[in-house]
Order: structure tokens, then sequence, then C-alpha cells
């Protein structure tokens, strides 16, 4: 994992003291609501309905067992015992005082920790693939990239005031655990010749106007990568719309533009930016890529596991993946019990998560997208022991890339931005699929709720993707069909009108028997959509 | 009179600054504006006669203004780069780093709060408009 140096260090300090200023001059009545407003967005805090709400970045979804502590005792001390996982692999605080964020960002400071840029129209967290460094697919371990991003990210003096918010996701396999083509900029790391480079995807994202990134470069040199990221941007910064903020975001410049005239004015710019002398050279990639090096695997060791307690054995079929090193496996826990809140964590389960890292996996953890923690790397022979104490914690749900295992944003439990609530709409769904024989017997099925338009809950990307809207002051669901944020990216289609609470939970179950009726073996709810067409699932959800 | 804050030893014009289109149009004068939306990239044939190039921030939010300055900049521009408008105390370190070097803002500045933070970072990520060195410079020399 990346370490902070010296310099890394002072500039998230200087930070801290920055926004403890800011704080306090807001306190003291220096500033107004709406000039502080600006700060304390780019600092990840927002006034939401209840309270504020922190979000804390974790850069491409890895940390350490310290870190995750950490996150405990914020939640403990400063919150309400709990912590809250979202889809841009972050962690968000729903009941956190004005007063004592200083304290708080002085606490993740203490870890190598920070909150800069989790929220404000500039570039946002570098998200990536959860099994990086472990998965046999990848080329490379994408987090070196994502780290370099991050640091010439971070305060960047022109995009810190963009149309839109700007996010970037960097992969490294064919198989895109990360939605990378649904953001600003994906990045796929490829090998041409030997040499490792970039593909790079400009202009994917969700929200009103769901749109899946084009190729814009299909190979940038590493010491290339920021020069051509900063082309990418200077075109955006200077002609993306900002008249309004629904058609402020990259994609819609390049859907207006064209890919291709998109393409020319980031090659122009490229051509300009790269006389600058704003790469880093080589040995800088080097030095990041060397806090990433395989940790020290024990050769050798056994790939047998006893599979006698049934209860495991249906846990490590659905949550236990590859890993590349033999006698290693990855281990996904499930923050999707059912009739839970999707990515909620409590202090005494991050605390716990935190201990199987150290004990078992190496001391690292990642955090999905799919609001679900990986522990990448743990021996086979330990994967029962650590069952067991995930079992004991209620963090045992043997539920990954089922129907339970369901991406929704806070709603309006909690967000100001919402329309209807998502997590009570999760909640039905998982209690009517509640039982595991069940849910095995549908296989992997991707279901996403947003609770209003701007799509945090990604129902753009769901197999099945439920929308709430506000119909006349009164929560109603449409419902999509259709969608993937894999490498078979796709934006699913919404299927008909819209229905209430009990009804759309209803109108799921009939999606989902539709499909087991006309399936054919071994295909995904979602290749028999694409099979079958819309109009079959038509027919059966609205009889 | 206008409170100018400014990073420069030599004397302020006096000048008033023409629009866009009368520099282009064949004025002589040595200072402009550019607003928001207009391409900086248009003062590049004329930035020999120019001694102040003053930009529009019509909003705090409208970031143009910087990639303005930092083209103009990288053009090798030396005179007085202006920002002007709805221009915050805790937006001019990025301002200063993108080559601007006098500001003229809507709202009163605290010039202790200013020079706070001006200093507070001892390093930065990321080269720009200014004499900062990055730290991957300072890591590999």
């Amino acid at each position: 994992m990346y370490q902070y140096d010296q310099y890394d260090q002072a500039i998230v300090d200087a930070r801290v003291e920055e926004f403890r200023d800011q704080v306090k001059r807001r306190l003291a009545g220096e500033i107004t609501e709406d000039q502080f407003k600006p700060l304390r967005l780019m600092n990840g805090l927002y006034l939401q309905l209840h309270a504020y709400m922190l979000r804390v970045a974790i850069p491409y979804g890895t940390l350490s067992g310290k870190q995750m502590r950490m996150l405990g005792h914020i939640a403990r001390k400063y919150d309400r015992d709990y912590g809250h996982f979202t889809t841009r692999q972050n962690l968000q605080y729903n009941w956190i005082k004005l007063e004592d964020t200083p304290d708080i960002l002085a606490d993740l400071a203490s870890v190598e920790m920070h909150a800069i840029q989790t929220s404000g129209n500039c570039i946002r967290n570098i998200s990536s693939d959860q099994y990086a460094g472990a998965a046999a697919d990848e080329v490379a371990d994408p987090r070196p990239w994502a780290e370099l991003l991050r640091q010439w990210s971070t305060f960047h003096p022109e995009f810190s005031y963009l149309p839109r918010k700007f996010k970037i996701a960097v992969i490294a396999s064919e198989e895109d655990r990360a939605a990378m083509r649904l953001h600003d900029i994906g990045i796929e790391l490829v090998r041409r010749d030997g040499v490792l480079g970039a593909r790079v995807f400009v202009g994917g994202g969700m929200g009103r106007t769901p749109m899946i990134a084009p190729e814009i470069a299909e190979f940038v040199k590493a010491d290339d990568l920021l020069s051509y990221v900063e082309a990418c941007l200077r075109v955006y910064n200077r002609y993306g719309r900002r008249d309004n903020a629904y058609k402020a975001r990259i994609k819609i410049l390049i859907h207006e533009l064209g890919a291709d005239e998109y393409r020319r004015q980031v090659a122009d710019e490229f051509a300009h930016v790269k006389t600058l002398g704003i790469d880093p050279p080589l040995a800088e990639l080097e030095r990041i890529t060397a806090y990433f090096a395989p940790p020290a695997y024990e050769q050798g060791i056994s790939d047998d596991i006893d599979r006698s307690d049934p209860d495991f054995a249906l846990w490590l079929d659905q949550n236990v993946k590859a890993h590349k090193q033999p006698g290693y496996a990855i281990v996904n826990i499930s923050l999707k019990p059912i009739g839970g809140i999707p990515g909620d964590a409590t202090s005494d389960q991050i605390d716990l998560m935190a201990e199987l890292a150290e004990k078992y996996g190496f001391d690292e953890l990642r955090v999905t997208h799919a609001q679900n923690i990986v522990l990448p790397h743990v021996a086979k022979r330990d994967l029962y022991a650590i069952w067991q104490a995930l079992d004991a914690a209620g963090l045992a749900n043997a539920n990954l890339d089922l129907v339970s295992d369901i991406i929704a944003c806070p709603g309006l439990d909690y967000c100001s931005l919402a329309n209807a609530r998502s997590i009570p709409v999760a909640q039905k769904i998982a209690e009517r699929f509640a039982d595991l024989d069940r849910q095995r017997d549908i296989g992997e099925l991707k279901l996403k709720i947003s609770g209003c338009i701007n799509a945090c809950g990604h129902h753009h990307a769901g197999h099945i993707g439920i929308l709430g809207v506000d119909k006349k002051g009164i929560e109603n669901y449409q419902l999509t069909l259709g969608g993937s944020g894999a490498e078979d990216t796709s934006i699913g289609k919404i299927i008909g009108p819209g229905f209430d609470e009990d009804g759309i939970v209803d109108a799921v179950e009939r999606a989902i028997e539709k499909y087991r009726e006309v399936r054919t073996p071994g295909e995904r709810f979602l290749d028999t959509y694409r099979r079958v067409g819309a109009d079959v699932f038509k027919g059966a959800i609205y009889g | 009179m206008v409170d100018i804050i400014r990073f420069r030893d030599d004397a302020a014009t006096d000048q008033q600054p023409v629009g866009l289109a009368e520099l282009t149009g064949g004025s002589n004068a040595t200072a402009v504006r550019l607003e928001s939306n207009e391409d900086a990239r248009a003062l590049l044939p004329y930035l020999a006669q120019l001694t102040l190039i003053e930009v529009a921030f019509p909003t705090f939010r409208d970031g143009r203004g910087y990639s303005a300055a930092r083209i103009l900049r990288e053009a090798g521009y030396l005179g007085e780069l202006r920002a002007e408008g709805d221009v915050l105390v805790d937006q001019m370190l990025s301002m200063r780093r993108c080559g601007f070097d006098s500001f003229v803002a809507q709202a009163p500045v605290d010039r202790a709060t200013l020079d706070a933070t001006l200093n507070r970072y001892p390093n930065v990520y990321q080269p720009a408009a200014d004499a900062a060195v990055p730290v991957w410079k300072l890591r590999h020399g």
C-alpha cells in the first residue's frame, strides 16, 4: 500500500489547519453560509436533511487495518456508531457536528487519510478495481497509476472550479469491476509491445443523461499520462457548459462536439501542454509502484478447504473469489444483510474487519463500488476462521452479486437532493427474496436503487434498476431493465409506468419470475433480457 | 477608489481596459478585459503591447479564468494579470498558482487571512504558472 512521505503528510496537515481556520471564521460569523458552502464542499462536508454529512476519501478503495480502525473510532466518537460505505469507494458519516470536523480531519490525517475533494466541482476521489493486485486477469496493478493521478489532481490550481464534478476510474483487467466507462474519464491499462500504457475513455456518466464513454485515446504512455489528462480537463474547463448545471458534465460537451472533434481538440491541447514539463519522470511512477509490491505470500501452501460446514460452504461458493497466488483467495464481506441498510457498518463491525485484515490479510482492505468490503489476500487455510468471526458479527451474508446484494443511495432518509426513499425499498426487496436457495437459483443479478435522477445508486447500470421520483408529492418508482456497469456496459431502459413502494417490489418479483421461466441453462438475468427483449418482461410485469 | 491587491513591484497602469473586440479591431490599447466566455488565445498576437489583462469572474463558480491565466502565462505574457469580480480569498492561492498577480474583489479581503492562505501549504503536487516546485521534483531532483 502507498505510504505518505514527508511531503504528502505536510500537505494533508496543512489542509487540516486551513479547514480549521475556515470553520473558525464561519462559526465567528466572519463568513456567511453562502461563502462557506464552496469551502466545506471542497472538503466533503454537506449539509443534509438532518445534519452535516462528512465524506472521507478512500483513494482507489484501498486502506490498512489502522486506517479502518480510525474510521470506526470516528464513528464511535463523533457520529452515531456507524458509517456508510459508498459507491465511490468512500465512507460517509451522517450525523456530524460542524465544530467537530477539524478534529475529525486531524484524526484522519494521523493515519494518512483526508476528505480532500470528496465533493465540489473538482476532480474527485480516483476509483479502481477492488481486486487490484489480487486478480489473475490484470495486466498490472492499476493503483500506482491511480495514486499518480491522486497526487496530480490534489489541489490542482486550474481545475478546482470545473463546470461540474469530475470522476476518474482506473482498471487493468478486461473484466471491468469498477464501471470504468461510466466515469468522466475511464482508464484501462493495457500492454502494447510489452509496454504498459493507458487506454483513455472520456465522457461517460450516469445522472439524468446516462452515457457510455467513447474511447478518446487508444494508448497513452505512462510519461505522457498527466499531460494528456490535463489536456482533457483543460478543454472541458474552457468549453464545458456552465449555463445549466444539468448539462455541465463532460459527457454533454463530448456528446455535443462529437468524440472526433473532442479528440482533435485534446490532441491540439496535448501538443502544447506536453511542452510544459508537467509529467514527472518515470522514476516517480516506479517509486509509487514499489509500495504496491505483492505481499510476502507463503509459498507452497495448500489449496484444500474443508467444506464440511454447509453454511461455510455456501459463503465460500458465493463470496470467495480466485486469487492469482496459489493457496490464497479473495474474500468479499457483504454489507447487505437481509433487512439492513446497504453499505452501513457499525463501529464494532469496522473494527472486526480491520482485525481480520491485520491477522489474516496482510493488513489490507478494499471498499467496493457495490458497497461491500474485500480482504484481497487471504490464505485458504484461514477462510473458515475468518468466516466464523464474520458470522458472529453478522457479516457472513453469502449473497455477493445476488439479488439482495443491492446498491442503494442514502435517499430521502438522509439526502437533501432525494425525491424518494431508497433504503426501505432495498430492505423490502431483500426481505422478499430472503431465502438464499431462491437467490442462488436466480443467480447473478445486480439490482441498484437511486432516490433521485442524480443516480448515486447507479440504477442505470443495474440489471434491474429502480429510480425514485416525486410524482405530485408521492414517492413513485420507475423500473429499468438491462443495464450493466461491467465490461459489457449498457444503460438500462425504462420498462413502463412507475409503481408505489409495494408495487415496485411486486414488479421486481414478476420480472424475476419471468426470467426463471424463459431462461436457458446458465443464462444470467441480464443475458436473458438481452436475448428475449423488453416486451416479454413488460407483458409479465404489467399483465 | 477600487481596492487592488497587487503582487507586482511596477506601478499600476491608469489605463481603463478595453474589450477584446476593441483590441482586435486595431486599438493600440495596453490594457484589455477578457470576459469569462472569451478565448484567451485570441489575445496571443497582442501580448507584446499589453501591460494589463483583466480576467472577469462573474461568479466564483466560473473557473474558466484559471485556464485563461495559465494559457497567457504559458505564452510568455509577463505583464499584470488581474482577476476581477466574485473573487474569494480562499481562491487566491489557486489563482496565484495559475499566474494572476493582482486582484480586484467584490467582497472585502482581510489581508491577514489572505497572507495565511497564501503561505499555508509548504508543497504542491503539480507544476503551474508559479515558481513552486512540485514534490515529484523534490523527490527525484
